[in-house]
């Protein structure tokens, strides 16, 4: 059980890489709605007794990130017609060896910080950092406005990742709570990004440079 | 009771939302803040002293401290609501339903905000008052407020996503030293002596600089100048006024837990460094200023600054803080209203444009420039006040290059802010800006007056129940602390 554990964990890594490496959009709505699900499911995993709720909230997480989030997404990008390549600022190759850097130092990181000794051996928490890294590496280096949405969701798959070793501690209105604002953060962008559409006609944050000093 | 602080607005955005006039529903503003603010006042002064205020297990429960934000945000709230109708009667080509019941929405999770006792609740409150917000911002509908808009939702998400890896970590230093996981503000600080300190200092970093993002603290203020430059008046206010103080809020909670533990100093160091950079930085940014909107929110960035430098010398400079935390929202509401007064006469908010705002807007370009001179620090305002009192503290410890660096930049700032103030207010209105049909009336006057009278009022006097409040809530934070 923990050795399939491992394995799905380096699976969510790696769509880290294919997120950073794909050059058409679609592919990382896709890479990155696969991860949420995989997310989903880990749960299972720490818990093999989950209960009602816990089944529940894992159902939802798997319905909202691997289905409304990602059909929303791609609505977003069909209706605002653009060019369907990613477009990064720095090249490809250096966004995969920046993210491969950063997995690095995250391995290296997390080996210095006092995990409890149930969790020590987990990938948990280098998979964690080095996903909350890529989420940023998204954010700063694309231009799209729809590519930094999902460089949000990375960054929010990081941060939940390492959530799930405190799926004891924390309780239940939080866990909905992080998947409810998820919901709407998406939701809100996505309705912005037809916003700028619409004013743009093209939803390049290059557009948006106006307000600087 | 408490419950219904905070669903009560949430019913009155539900009411703002299904009615259709778009004359009368900006009446429902005054009204529901009135309400709010009598319910918030009664449940202080009220209820307070003969229960403790507290629901859904203790989860939300009112302590000094958050009696101090909430009685100030429905005070600030209810001033803005006054000055809505006005300002949205000249605007009724716009549809205002959504601003409206997000003003409201954005009240409830302001509400939750100050309630709440623990650290994921209060996440998601000031989760949801971004996401409220950002279409506020979005008012105008132009491409300019679109950018604002798309600046802060972006920059207030990970910022706050931040916050959420931090109050994580914060679980985790508990679970590590072998303690009952919790998230209860009480339990954290009782337990924080015992908690792991990597993990603790690695929350508290998170944490400052999630919540700091969303308080507008520089380098993180990105969005600010963007957000209050772009979006109305109305909304500029209560976003200076009213979301940053939740932010700051959050900033105390987590600096409450960190300085009852072995990370005291470090935790305290970082509030005076990170309150006397974002002073610097506002000084920077403000001199030769051209947009006065622009210039209010590096005014901004400045008075939070100032807020977390207070906090970090410790002493009487918490006192400080807190007052400030009144006095500079209020003096806010003073400086956006007016500066939205004279946006809406000239068309403009460029200093090329906008000049002799004296003559063509009187009462709002002497309220412009009044508003500058309290927020400089002029005696026998509130500002004036809590700013002396943080620089004796910050003296009379011995931490004089922090005190010293203050003055420098309140002087710098005051130059700075000061030109293109009097560029605004004196001279005449250039030939080539043709006045607009706004001109100053009682219902866009009147709410800033009340706003002016108010700090005036905390300049020479501070009434005794806000006294006994401001002095729990300061040694409420002292708890713990190394001196």
């Amino acid at each position: 059980m923990l050795q399939t554990f491992d394995v799905l964990i380096i699976v969510a890594v790696a769509l880290n890489f294919v997120a950073l490496g794909v050059s058409r959009i679609r592919g990382v709505i896709n890479a990155v709605a696969l991860q949420g699900v995989l997310l989903g499911i880990f749960p299972i995993f720490i818990h093999p007794d989950l209960g009602t709720r816990g089944i529940v909230l894992v159902v939802v997480a798997v319905f909202l990130k691997g289905r409304v989030i990602p059909a929303f997404l791609l609505e977003a990008i069909r209706e605002a017609d653009i060019r369907h390549e990613v477009q990064p600022v720095v090249s490809f190759i250096t966004s995969l060896l920046l993210g491969a850097v950063g997995t690095a130092l995250a391995m290296l990181f997390s080996s210095t910080l006092p995990l409890t000794s149930e969790h020590s051996t987990l990938l948990l928490v280098p998979a964690s950092f080095s996903t909350v890294w890529t989420g940023f590496l998204m954010l700063t280096t694309r231009k799209k406005a729809i590519m930094q949405v999902l460089g949000f969701l990375i960054l929010e798959n990081g941060i939940l990742l390492f959530g799930l070793l405190l799926l004891e501690a924390m309780p239940f209105l939080v866990e909905a709570g992080v998947l409810l604002d998820l919901f709407t953060g998406v939701f809100v962008m996505g309705i912005t990004i037809h916003h700028i559409n619409r004013e743009f006609s093209s939803i390049s944050t290059d557009d948006l440079s106006e307000l600087k000093e | 009771m408490i419950y219904l602080l905070i669903v009560f607005p949430l019913v009155m955005a539900a009411l703002a939302f299904t009615v259709k006039s778009n004359r009368w529903r900006p009446w429902l503003l005054p009204l529901g803040a009135v309400v709010h603010l009598g319910l918030v006042l009664v449940t202080i002064f009220h209820l307070a002293d003969r229960e403790v205020v507290s629901g859904l297990g203790d989860w939300l429960l009112l302590d000094p401290l958050g009696k101090v934000v909430l009685g100030f945000l429905s005070v600030l709230f209810f001033l803005c609501s006054l000055y809505a109708p006005g300002y949205l009667a000249l605007r009724v080509d716009r549809p205002n339903r959504v601003l409206c019941t997000n003003l409201f929405v954005s009240l409830a999770m302001m509400t939750l905000v100050t309630l709440s006792h623990h650290l994921g609740l209060m996440w998601v409150a000031m989760e949801a008052m971004t996401l409220v917000s950002a279409p506020s911002i979005y008012f105008n509908h132009n491409a300019r407020s679109l950018e604002a808009t798309w600046k802060f939702l972006l920059i207030g998400s990970v910022g706050i996503s931040l916050a959420l890896l931090g109050s994580f970590f914060l679980a985790y230093a508990s679970l590590k030293s072998g303690l009952e996981s919790t998230l209860l503000f009480d339990q954290l600080i009782k337990d924080a002596p015992l908690l792991s300190p990597p993990w603790l200092h690695a929350a508290f970093v998170l944490l400052f600089i999630g919540y700091g993002t969303k308080m507008g603290l520089a380098p993180m203020h990105a969005w600010k100048p963007d957000a209050y430059g772009e979006a109305p008046g109305i909304v500029g206010t209560l976003l200076a006024g009213g979301v940053t103080s939740c932010a700051f809020l959050a900033v105390l909670r987590v600096y409450q837990i960190c300085s009852a533990g072995p990370e005291a100093e470090f935790a305290r160091q970082v509030m005076i460094f990170m309150g006397l950079l974002s002073m610097a930085v506002a000084a920077v940014f403000m001199a030769r200023q051209r947009d006065f909107k622009r210039m209010l929110a590096y005014s901004s960035i400045e008075h939070m600054g100032i807020l977390v430098l207070g906090v970090g010398l410790g002493g009487l400079a918490v006192y400080g803080a807190l007052l400030h935390l009144i006095n500079n929202g209020l003096t806010k509401g003073v400086l956006f209203l007016s500066a939205g007064n004279i946006h809406r006469s000239y068309g403009s908010k460029l200093t090329d444009h906008v000049q002799g705002a004296l003559h063509r807007v009187p009462v709002s370009g002497a309220l412009f420039l009044l508003g500058f001179l309290i927020i400089a620090g002029a005696p026998g305002f509130g500002p004036f006040v809590s700013e002396f009192t943080i620089v004796s503290a910050a003296m009379g410890s011995g931490q004089f290059l922090a005190g010293g660096l203050f003055l420098l930049f309140l002087a710098v700032v005051f130059v700075g802010m000061g030109a293109t103030v009097l560029t605004v207010v004196l001279g005449d209105p250039p030939e080539e800006t043709k006045p607009t049909t706004f001109h100053d009336s009682v219902s866009t006057s009147g709410p800033i007056l009340i706003f002016v009278a108010l700090v005036l009022l905390l300049g020479l006097y501070i009434p005794a129940p806000l006294e006994t409040l401001l002095n729990e809530a300061a040694a409420q934070i002292k708890v713990g602390s190394t001196d």
